[in-house]
């Protein structure tokens, strides 16, 4: 059951990135384009999905999942870090020179064209092995400190 | 007000809200994607198989919009910077300007901030 609805909710994101506006470059760098040819439109795009996300985290008041036994979200206690404003201007440099995000990008390269092919395995190759590396040398640290105790 | 604009945000945050309420779990593109090459089960898999499945029955009946270039190594690199900033962030348009915005997290709220802004810069930066 926990399948069919991420199945479901894949195929609904799908619909609403195309439907939108966001897998169009274009589109997107309009948008971005602040201090040009501004195109606010998908601002829309932010007001909805926001909308009804908050709907839902704000007003679901049971203390778990209808289908898990517990709530998987983002680690609690976190702060803003340099990692996390270096990692974002990374991404908004990608962003800004693509017109493409991690959603587009997967809905796009589906249709099979050549440059937004290139573009998800070049983006999902180093979110992979990023995550690798990091856990890796997260493990090797940890044994370090092992040995020291 | 763009109406489609709108319509499409609202089912992303539909989507949103479906995966959390029922399977209590963040829907973020980037987070699903690096999860691929972990050791457990990826619980993402049927996220990422509706949403490119999707894509490729979308391809069949609309035209797929065109890319700001046809140069692979700008994909390449743009796809590479991409990865590493969602990567080192912990999240993209997805996690963190709707999911966690909708959870009012400081962290979410500055990533968007930062990432918007270093995006309009270089959409600028290319147009000089």
């Amino acid at each position: 059951m926990k399948t069919i609805v991420s199945l479901f909710s894949g195929v609904l994101f799908a619909l609403g990135l195309s439907i939108s506006g966001m897998t169009d470059p274009a589109k997107v760098t309009g948008f971005l384009d602040v201090t040009g040819a501004w195109d606010p439109s998908l601002i829309w795009v932010m007001v909805g999905a926001i909308a009804v996300f908050s709907s839902a985290f704000w007003g679901y008041k049971k203390s778990r999942p209808i289908l898990a036994p517990t709530f998987n979200g983002p680690r609690s206690g976190m702060n803003v870090d340099g990692r996390l404003v270096a990692g974002s201007a990374i991404f908004g440099l990608g962003w800004g020179l693509s017109g493409i995000c991690p959603g587009p990008a997967l809905v796009n390269a589906a249709s099979g064209g050549s440059i937004y092919l290139v573009f998800a395995v070049s983006m999902a190759v180093t979110l992979v092995v990023a995550r690798r590396v990091s856990q890796i040398s997260a493990t090797r640290r940890g044994s370090d400190d092992v040995k020291l105790a | 007000m763009d109406v489609s604009a709108l319509i499409g945000g609202m089912m992303i945050g539909l989507s949103a809200a479906v995966l959390w309420v029922f399977n209590g779990r963040i829907a973020g593109i980037s987070g699903m994607v690096s999860s691929l090459g972990d050791d457990q089960p990826p619980q993402y898999l049927p996220f990422l198989l509706g949403l490119i499945g999707t894509g490729w029955v979308i391809s069949l009946v609309t035209v797929t919009p065109e890319p700001l270039t046809n140069g692979w190594p700008m994909a390449l690199l743009s796809g590479a910077l991409v990865g590493l900033g969602t990567f080192l962030a912990n999240g993209c348009t997805s996690g963190h300007a709707v999911c966690g915005i909708s959870r009012l997290s400081v962290r979410s709220i500055t990533s968007t901030v930062v990432f918007m802004l270093v995006a309009g810069i270089t959409v600028y930066a290319k147009a000089l």
